[in-house]
């Protein structure tokens, strides 16, 4: 079976690859791309810890195909700081200790960001709804919602 | 001499005397005593055994020392997870 | 919060409070926030294979036969591997991770022989170029099995009639010893008095039957591991886990290696809880890989972790309390009957330790049994057999204090072990703060919040001992003064900010100069694994001991390169200071000066703490939690819940917190939801995420974290360890809030929204 040749655009950047029709998009992300900050935590959609954005949209790339983002637009963890300038979110995690293990914290950044860009002010309540999909065996999830919010106000500010 | 008490199953090793009176300065000693006098008690204290000396549980530790008025007892290993 | 009860025996040379203590950013956290941080699955090496497992689908089965054959005849199939490819163990029991265990059993789990114990259980193993011809060739292994029946539930593997799982198991603290083998592979018992004259000097008696489901750690990150053999036999190895120290000792035992051959690599671990202390792919890695001359890299799915790894016990416990009607508890006995899994070793033991451990009661009596059954093997989870035996005791503690019409803090307050209570396991305690954590909690705006209807409030403690253990550590000083920390307990949520402050602190250097990792096997001695809630505990002590090295030989430098002597001098906030007289003729020499020109002084600048550390001393926590039941669907929302514990000393207050915190949540899983789930073939029927549920972001509020500190005098610093009692209370409490909110007492684990419902529609109250 031959593989398929895809044009994408990952974190801003203009990349091509082969993929299996079955390989799916966190497969080629981790595996083909080396990016590696998306996580396997099921492969069902379930845990959220491969949680990308596609043209805009928060998805779990683990269910996604490779071949689905043919002149698509991909965001990922690794695109989330701007050069040395950690994202508002990143920094409040680091502050509020918001992370233990640390595997879950990609996914929940990338969500997080999705959250913040269409609901700059949302209540706890929106929050822990919103991040349902990011399983976190960790932490309890106290502190990644106190850090999501804390990092709202701050950007709110501006 | 410390009173040397052995809790769970080790009595089952020494005919059911679980308390002792011995003499010893260190677990060490302490040890080389009890499987002398019950070698069936020796493959347990070289592996899967606390110490617990006035209060203070001691793992794997043969020097500890033991007080002539201490209070001892021999307890499962503990871990965790 | 922090509540300070006691002083912790902390203030090690007269050191200036400093970082330990506060909310430093953790140094490795950059990383992790930028999805940098490499865990297991994020290692590969140029050229290498795929290795993936074929599992017996069945959960009880002779192997009569395998053929791999056909599997090795696949192009792009490197090496193929069955229990013909590890030696057989003498059966000889070994302090293994966690729990005793025997390598005659720990192969037999890594790669069955005679028999597939349970569904998952590895039958054989392939390395192939990709994951697609590794999955095929798994397909082309012929295996013959001879089905044979099985048994799960605990109390059916008692049956003297259940299936049999090792003809040679006997009943190990049983007298007169058992001439037939069973399934119950050992009986432990702890007794302090007479319980029968202490039930009848009772003026209430409690006794109650409770059952729990097999739940797993649910850790998000599978199990993985990388192994790369060269023809001489070394080997590296990066797998994440807890202990890579005991991972080196099992697969150099499993495989004939010699340890310094071995090199382990921790990686960043998503997370444990104890079910990565022992070992899974790594002894088949190494093997795939020294057949195929090829690194092999093996990384389980969800599906293999949930089948394949440790999930912990499930239980029945009996509890049967005596109490005065002044609520004095006067007698308590316990049965516990805990699953092992496929081999023996159940956390029996220390749950028939704990159960009555926050007490001080007159006449215990504890018996315990650890059964085998064909279910996975049972691998540690956060304070291992406590949560069960706990959650049997404080629901009938809460069930005391409703009969006798006291306040439920106000009982355990009275019967609470202090020090000098001698534990039911035999030692008197030392300072504890179990009667701390109680006074936090009844001070809390929670505790005097009213309720609604359908609403309950329920509290209640538990502790766990922790441990110390073998602890390596170095410290060096870099040429321009910066330190760099190596330590070898792997870093499950935040240990190396922790170490780090404490180094800072010890040397007198700001925070930011001091650069922590985890050395591999290669580049410390021993290290006994992260657990046992040891981590911070012990490394920290150690630290001390590699610190006060650096400050000796800085002082013996400045006093021949003065020309002073000792007393003349003292090492104070990061450099060595001249005192007296002397302080007019030289001025003082910070560490990073002395690091400039130590080439010239004699030499490299380091220190090791190598200790076995001693002293742990035993965290108590008391949680409250308030709920309310929805009575049309059995769904239970957790409204509020506080946790107060006792740290001795929070090194890192918010990843103390955060330890309280995750345990807290764990708890509240395992209480209303998480349960493994057996068809009548033995097979595991949800294997995935979406039914095997796990707490989610909205099914819990914030958990208040009140942080109680009664020093701990045996540790520099007062450190307490704290990450697996708050895994502890929960599961009672949360029980006590359900009987509070419903008026029904429940027995069986999970109390999910179908148990739930039906046990209301039982007394006609399914409505609002």
């Amino acid at each position: 079976m031959a593989k398929h040749h895809i044009e994408a655009t990952v974190n801003g950047d203009a990349v091509e690859f082969l993929c299996e029709t079955e390989e799916t998009l966190l497969d080629v992300l981790r595996d083909t791309l080396n990016l590696t900050g998306s996580k396997e935590g099921c492969a069902s959609g379930d845990c959220g810890a491969c949680s990308v954005m596609l043209d805009g949209r928060l998805v779990c790339s683990c269910l996604v195909l490779g071949c689905e983002v043919s002149g698509r637009q991909v965001e990922t963890i690794e695109g989330m700081a701007k050069g040395e300038s950690l994202h508002p979110l990143q920094q409040q995690f680091l502050k509020s200790a918001a992370l233990q293990c640390g595997i879950c914290t990609p996914g929940v950044l990338v969500a997080s960001k999705a959250l913040l860009e269409r609901s700059p002010d949302p209540t706890e309540t929106e929050v822990r709804y919103w991040l349902a999909g990011n399983l976190c065996r960790c932490t309890g999830y106290d502190k990644i919602v106190s850090a999501v919010m804390d990092a709202a106000a701050t950007m709110r500010k501006g | 001499m410390a009173r040397v008490v052995l809790i769970g199953n080790l009595a089952q090793l020494t005919g059911g005397v679980a308390e002792f009176q011995i003499s010893a300065t260190s677990v060490k000693h302490l040890f080389q005593q009890l499987a002398e006098a019950h070698p069936a008690l020796a493959p347990h204290l070289e592996e899967g055994v606390a110490v617990a000396i006035d209060g203070q549980i001691y793992q794997d530790s043969l020097f500890e020392p033991i007080k002539p008025d201490s209070e001892v007892f021999i307890l499962p290993q503990i871990a965790g997870g | 919060m922090t509540e300070t009860n006691g002083h912790a025996n902390g203030q090690s040379n007269g050191h200036p409070q400093g970082f330990v203590g506060t909310r430093q950013i953790r140094p490795d956290g950059v990383d992790k926030v930028t999805g940098r941080a490499r865990f297991g699955a994020d290692f590969n090496l140029p050229g290498q294979l795929i290795g993936r497992v074929l599992r017996s689908p069945h959960a009880h089965a002779r192997i009569v036969s395998i053929d791999t054959s056909k599997a090795e005849a696949l192009p792009g199939v490197k090496a193929v591997i069955t229990r013909e490819d590890f030696a057989d163990q003498p059966s000889e029991f070994i302090p293994a991770g966690e729990m005793m265990m025997n390598y005659k059993d720990v192969v037999r789990n890594v790669m069955a022989r005679e028999k597939a114990l349970y569904e998952g259980h590895a039958v054989a193993a392939v390395a192939a170029t990709s994951t697609a011809i590794a999955r095929r060739a798994l397909k082309l292994i012929d295996v013959k099995y001879e089905v044979l029946p099985h048994v799960i539930d605990v109390v059916e593997a008692m049956r003297p009639d259940a299936p049999l799982l090792h003809d040679d198991l006997f009943t190990v603290g049983v007298e007169p010893k058992p001439e037939k083998p069973s399934n119950i592979a050992k009986r432990v018992e702890i007794k302090v008095g007479d319980v029968e004259a202490g039930f009848k000097k009772a003026d209430l008696i409690v006794e109650r039957e409770f059952k729990t489901a097999p739940v797993h750690q649910g850790y998000i990150e599978p199990h993985a591991a990388l192994a790369t053999v060269s023809e001489d036999g070394s080997t590296e190895l990066w797998t994440t886990t807890q202990g890579h120290f005991i991972v080196r000792a099992h697969c150099a035992r499993l495989l004939g290696l010699d340890m310094g051959k071995v090199r382990v690599t921790a990686t960043e671990i998503g997370g444990g809880f104890g079910g990565k202390t022992v070992v899974y792919l790594e002894p088949l890695a190494i093997a795939l890989s020294r057949k195929a001359k090829r690194a092999v890299k093996m990384v389980m799915s969800r599906e293999e972790v949930f089948k394949a790894s440790g999930p912990t016990s499930g239980a029945t416990v009996r509890v049967k309390m005596g109490a005065t009607r002044d609520g004095k508890f006067v007698a308590a006995f316990a049965e516990l009957k805990y699953q092992a899994g496929a081999f023996q070793g159940s956390p029996v033991q220390p749950g028939t330790m704990c159960a009555y451990a926050p007490y001080d009661i007159e006449h215990v009596h504890v018996i315990g049994y650890d059964v085998v059954s064909n279910r996975p093997k049972v691998a540690a989870y956060r304070a291992p057999g406590a949560p069960i035996s706990e959650y049997a005791v404080e629901s009938v503690v809460d069930e005391i204090a409703k009969k006798l019409g006291l306040d439920p803090i106000e009982l355990r307050m009275m019967n609470a072990a202090h020090e000098g209570t001698k534990a039911a396991y035999g030692p008197k305690f030392g300072p504890i703060g179990l009667e701390a954590t109680l006074n936090s909690i009844k001070k809390t705006e929670h505790w005097n919040t009213p309720l609604r209807k359908w609403q309950g409030r329920g509290v209640a403690s538990g502790f766990w001992f922790n441990i110390g253990g073998e602890t390596s550590v170095s410290l060096t000083v870099n040429e321009d003064g910066t330190i760099s920390l190596m330590a070898g307990t792997p870093d499950i949520g935040g240990l190396r900010a922790a170490l780090t402050s404490v180094v800072a602190d010890e040397l007198g250097v700001p925070y930011e100069k001091v650069r922590p990792i985890i050395g591999d096997t290669g580049s410390l001695g021993f290290n006994f694994l992260t657990g046992g809630s040891r981590s911070a505990f012990s490394g920290s002590m150690a630290i001390v001991e590699a610190a006060k090295q650096i400050k000796n030989e800085l002082i013996a430098r400045a006093c021949k390169l003065w020309e002073a002597k000792p007393d003349q001098v003292e090492f104070k906030d990061g450099a060595v200071r001249p005192l007296g007289a002397l302080a007019e003729k030289v001025k003082p020499m910070t560490i990073a000066e002395f690091a400039k020109i130590s080439g010239k002084l004699g030499g490299p600048i380091g220190g090791v703490g190598r200790i076995n550390a001693q002293g742990a001393g035993p965290s108590f926590g008391t949680h409250l939690v308030d709920l309310e039941v929805d009575p049309e669907t059995g769904r239970t929302t957790i409204l509020r819940y506080t946790v107060a514990q006792d740290a001795g000393r929070a090194l890192h207050p918010a990843y103390v917190e955060g330890q309280f915190q995750g345990g807290a949540v764990q708890g509240i899983g395992w209480a209303l939801n998480e349960e493994y789930i057996y068809g009548e073939d033995g097979k595991l029927q949800n294997a995935g995420f979406l039914d095997y549920r796990m707490p989610v972001a909205s099914d819990v509020p914030m958990i208040d974290a009140i942080l109680v500190e009664v020093g701990n005098p045996k540790h520099p610093y007062g450190v307490r360890g704290v990450g697996e009692t708050p895994i502890v209370p929960p599961l009672g409490a949360i029980a006590n809030a359900m009987e509070s909110a419903t008026g029904i007492r429940f027995t069986e684990l999970p109390m999910s929204p179908p148990k739930v419902l039906k046990a209301l529609k039982e007394q006609g109250r399914n409505k609002a």
